[in-house]
C-alpha cells in the first residue's frame, strides 16, 4: 500500500482503517501546510520525494512504531503541490489505552522528519523560491527562480 | 541519482561520472564536485546506495542505485 500520494490526505479514512474494537484509543497527527516561514509569507509549497526509499522508510517507521509501542499504526505523506492548509502528512495510532496511541504518535513523526527522503520547497508572495533546509539557522536555500 | 536542490546546483537529476573500480562514495563525491555547479556541493552530502545509508568508507557496488539526499525536509 503505497504511503505516498499525490492527492489530498484523508485523515479520517485512516482512522476508520486502523481502529478495532479491543483498542480504547486511537491517537492521530496531522500536519498541515502553514501561510509563513522564517518571517516570510509562503504562497505555495512543493514535496518531492525519493520514492522508492520514502515508501520503503515510511513503511519501516510503520512496523518499527506498532513493533515498539504495541499500536496498529498507519501514516500518509503528500507529494507535488500542497495548498495552504491542506495536509501534507497524517499519522494514526491505535492501542488498548491512550499513552501507547499518544507516544507512538509522537515517535512516528519525529521518524518521518529525520528518516523519509523528502523535501520542500516554498514560494513566497514577493514571487522568490526556497529549499528548505532545517539544518542551516534560517531553515531556507535560496533556490534559483523558476522559468 | 539528484534530488531537490542537488538535482538544480548539477541540472539534471541523473548524472554519469567514470570511478575507478573499489570506489568509495568520497571518491564519487569527488568526481561530482568537478561537474559544472558540482562545486557548490557540501563537502559530506547523505548518500544512499540501493536505498540504504552508506557507511563512511563503504565501496559502491557496481551497478547500484547511488543518490546524493540533500537534508531531509518532510513532514
Amino acid at each position: 500500500m503505497p504511503r505516498l500520494s499525490h492527492s489530498p490526505l484523508d485523515l479520517e479514512a485512516l482512522v476508520e482503517a486502523i481502529a478495532q474494537p479491543s483498542q480504547g484509543a486511537v491517537a492521530t497527527f496531522a500536519g498541515l501546510v502553514r501561510d509563513h516561514h522564517a518571517g516570510r509569507a509562503v504562497t505555495r509549497l512543493a514535496y518531492s520525494a525519493y520514492e522508492p526509499m520514502a515508501e520503503a522508510a515510511c513503511e519501516a517507521i510503520i512496523a518499527e512504531a506498532q513493533q515498539r509501542f504495541g499500536v496498529r499504526a498507519d501514516l500518509r505523506h503528500r507529494l507535488g503541490d500542497v495548498p495552504i492548509g491542506e495536509a501534507a502528512v497524517v499519522i494514526v495510532a491505535a492501542a488498548a489505552h491512550r499513552a501507547e496511541a499518544f507516544d507512538a504518535v509522537r515517535w512516528m513523526i519525529d521518524e518521518v522528519k529525520s528518516r523519509v527522503p523528502i523535501w520542500k520547497r516554498e514560494r513566497y508572495a514577493d514571487g522568490t523560491e526556497a529549499w528548505v533546509d532545517p539544518t542551516v539557522p534560517d531553515g531556507i536555500v535560496a533556490a534559483r527562480q523558476s522559468p | 541519482m539528484l534530488f531537490a536542490r542537488y538535482a538544480e546546483l548539477l541540472g539534471s537529476e541523473r548524472v554519469e561520472v567514470d570511478l575507478p573500480e573499489r570506489a568509495t562514495a568520497d571518491d564519487l563525491i569527488n568526481a561530482l564536485r568537478q561537474l559544472p555547479g558540482g562545486a557548490l556541493l557540501p563537502p559530506q552530502p547523505f548518500v544512499a546506495m540501493n536505498h540504504a545509508q552508506v557507511r563512511a568508507g563503504q565501496r559502491l557496488a557496481p551497478g547500484a542505485e547511488i543518490a546524493l539526499l540533500p537534508p531531509l525536509a518532510g513532514g
